[in-house]
This record gives structure tokens, C-alpha cells and sequence, in this order.
């Protein structure tokens, strides 16, 4: 059965050129979003290599990557795949059990990697 | 078929067509593999400590660059990244000339997609190739016959002047395996989904320049390998953070 000629929900997202103005204005301002981060990232990475910081330090800056990373991931996700725009229904049922299991394997990992590595300090 | 007839005399609950819904749910699968590679590398780094593993750091990965020797950390996969997000904007700029129902203004922006898709793979393959064979293609890891996981980088190598005026390189060891392989299993699996778009954009490029998708009157099949696009620059996008930054 071909699915693909249940036009209406297909057809929802035609527009007029007026409205084509504004959407291409929100994709260059997520553009010159996206490359700020990316920039911003870089430098960091360059003039302040994890050798030359203290443990604290570097751990502010690996929370900064992260958070900057989630930032970017967030546009990409909500934006450019348009999930933003989709019916919350739909939204939510892509989002949810997916953050959820990726927390908990973070979770999961983190508590037994650390356990690992306390095996390894306490063999050394 | 309307939408009333395909849900039974209701409408769909998540208001997209069947095909833009499956290609989400196959998001999410290929999605939570990729999550479940990255976690087992933070797995990995988390358990075994600097010592034992010998994590190389971050923005020392790779600090090569075509045509010159000079260090420069971070600046070719920067190179990488930024080819990445122009090709999503180029490919989600085509997605909104089809909302348009612009034939010429999707060739243009899919065109683009396609060349930098091959632009990034290309500089994989740079990058690969580097790694492997050393930033003057002077090493080689096969004649001792060691495999991929047994990459040069990060290991120590000693020249000796041969016959013929050519130096004999020697690996006298090897670089962190266990980075190495997920190195090259993670961003070999990045690449090949690349690829795959690649090749999914080109397809499809062909079927609008026939004018396919004007005569069915919605340019949703561009929307849809336009995700999957999308999807791919998302995982580079952590791949770099948890291989290059962090």
C-alpha cells in the first residue's frame, strides 16, 4: 500500500514566498549560531590545552564543551530537522525514551567505569 | 488515500505521512547505536586510568595540515566540522525551496549538499591516511605486517639511512590501541553513514532534476533524506566534541 499519497499532512508545509523570507532569515541566524559555537570551541581547544590546565579547570572547561555541544545538538534536532515545528505528539515521542535511555546508559557507565578505575588504582 | 481512510475515520496523532514518521523512528535506532558507541568510549576512559590506557589528549589528536608541517592543532578537523554544518544549511535551505515548490532553487542547494558531502569524505580520507601512513606517507604499518589497530600514531618510530639514499623507518611501538580502535571503528561508522547520504542526496537529486517530485506536487522525499543529512552532521558533532575537544 503506497502511504506516500496521504497528501495532506505532506502538503502542510507548503508556503509563499513572503513566509520563505522569514524561514531562510531563522536557518542564516541558526547558520551563524551554529558557527560562533563551533569557533568559540576551537579556540578554546587551541589556547587552552588540557596539559597546561589544573584538574579543576579542565573539568569547567569539559562542562563547557558538553554544554556547548548539547546547545548545537539542540538547534540541529529542533531547527534544521524541524522537530520544532511538528506536532508535540510527535515531538515528545522522539525526544523522550530517547533522553531518557541515554541518560540512564550514562548513569549506568559512569558509575561502573568509576568503579573500574578504582579497581586499577587500588592494583597499582 | 485521505488520512481519515488510513486511520480509520480519524487523523494521523502525530500529523506527518507515513514515510517522514518511519524515517524518524529509524533516526532514533541508528540515533541510540551512536549514543551507545560514544558511551562505551566515555566507558572505556572512565574505567582505565591514563596508565593503564594512555588516552591521548584531545586537541593533540591531530595537529596536521595539508601543505604545511606546522602544528596546528584542532584547525583541519575545524576544516571538517565547518564543512559539515555549511552542507546542512545547503541541504535545509534545498527542504525549504521544495516547501516552495522551486525546481530550480532544490537542484542548487541539493547540488551543494552533494559536493560538500564529498568535500567532508574526502578529508576523512586525508585524515585517515595521515594517521596511518604518518603526515609524509613515509610510514608504513604493513611490513611488519600490523593492522589497523596497531596505528603508528602516538608511537615511536626510528629512522636509519638505507640503500639509495631512501631512510628505513622503523615502529619500535605503538600508539594507545584502545583509542585507536574506537577511533576508527566510531568515525569509520560516521564516514560510512556519510557515504550512504551521499549517495541517498545523489538519488534523489536525479529524481528532482526528472521532475519526480513536482509532478506528485510535495518535494517530501528531499525533506526526508534532508533528516537523515541532518542527522549525520548531529553525531559529527558529538564525534568531535568526545574525539578532538574533550
Amino acid at each position: 500500500m503506497l502511504r506516500d499519497d496521504i497528501v495532506e499532512y505532506s502538503l502542510d508545509y507548503h508556503h509563499s514566498e513572503e513566509q520563505g523570507k522569514v524561514v531562510r532569515k531563522k536557518i542564516w541566524k541558526v547558520t551563524a549560531i551554529l558557527s560562533v559555537i563551533t569557533i568559540i570551541e576551537v579556540l578554546v581547544g587551541a589556547m587552552l590545552p588540557k596539559a597546561e590546565q589544573t584538574e579543576m579547570v579542565w573539568m569547567l572547561i569539559k562542562t563547557g564543551y558538553i554544554a556547548l555541544t548539547a546547545v548545537k545538538a539542540g538547534y540541529i534536532v529542533m531547527i534544521f530537522m524541524h522537530l520544532g515545528d511538528e506536532h508535540k505528539n510527535l515531538r515528545y515521542m522522539i525526544l523522550v525514551p530517547y533522553i531518557i535511555f541515554i541518560l540512564y546508559l550514562i548513569f549506568i557507565l559512569y558509575f561502573e567505569g568509576s568503579y573500574v578505575n578504582d579497581a586499577w588504582e587500588f592494583l597499582k | 488515500m485521505d488520512a481519515s481512510t488510513a486511520w480509520g475515520g480519524g487523523t494521523s496523532p502525530f500529523k506527518v505521512s507515513y514515510g517522514k514518521l518511519m524515517m524518524w523512528f529509524f533516526l532514533v535506532s541508528d540515533g541510540l547505536t551512536f549514543g551507545g558507541l560514544l558511551c562505551a568510549l566515555g566507558f572505556a576512559k572512565f574505567a582505565n586510568p591514563e596508565w593503564v590506557a594512555g588516552w591521548p589528549m584531545g586537541e593533540e589528536i591531530f595537529t596536521h595540515f595539508p601543505f604545511t608541517h606546522a602544528h596546528l592543532p584542532l584547525l583541519y578537523v575545524a576544516f571538517m566540522t565547518f564543512i559539515l554544518i555549511v552542507s546542512s544549511v545547503t541541504m535545509v535551505l534545498a527542504v525549504e525551496a521544495g516547501h516552495r515548490m522551486d525546481k530550480r532553487g532544490v537542484i542548487k542547494w541539493l547540488g551543494l549538499t552533494v559536493i560538500g558531502g564529498f568535500i567532508f569524505l574526502g578529508s576523512q580520507v586525508w585524515e585517515w591516511s595521515t594517521f596511518i601512513a604518518g603526515p609524509d606517507g613515509d610510514l608504513s604499518t604493513w611490513h611488519d605486517n600490523a593492522t589497523l589497530q596497531h596505528n603508528v600514531y602516538g608511537g615511536e618510530v626510528i629512522m636509519t639511512p638505507g640503500e639509495h639514499g631512501h631512510n628505513h623507518t622503523e615502529v619500535v611501538s605503538y600508539g594507545p590501541t584502545l583509542y585507536a580502535n574506537f577511533f576508527f571503528f566510531i568515525t569509520g561508522f560516521h564516514g560510512f553513514h556519510v557515504f550512504t547520504g551521499v549517495l541517498f542526496n545523489l538519488l534523489v537529486l536525479r529524481q528532482v532534476i526528472r521532475g519526480v517530485y513536482h509532478k506528485r506536487g510535495h518535494y517530501e522525499m528531499v525533506e526526508k533524506v534532508g533528516l537523515y543529512w541532518h542527522f549525520v552532521d548531529l553525531v559529527w558533532v558529538f564525534v568531535f566534541t568526545f574525539f578532538y575537544l574533550v
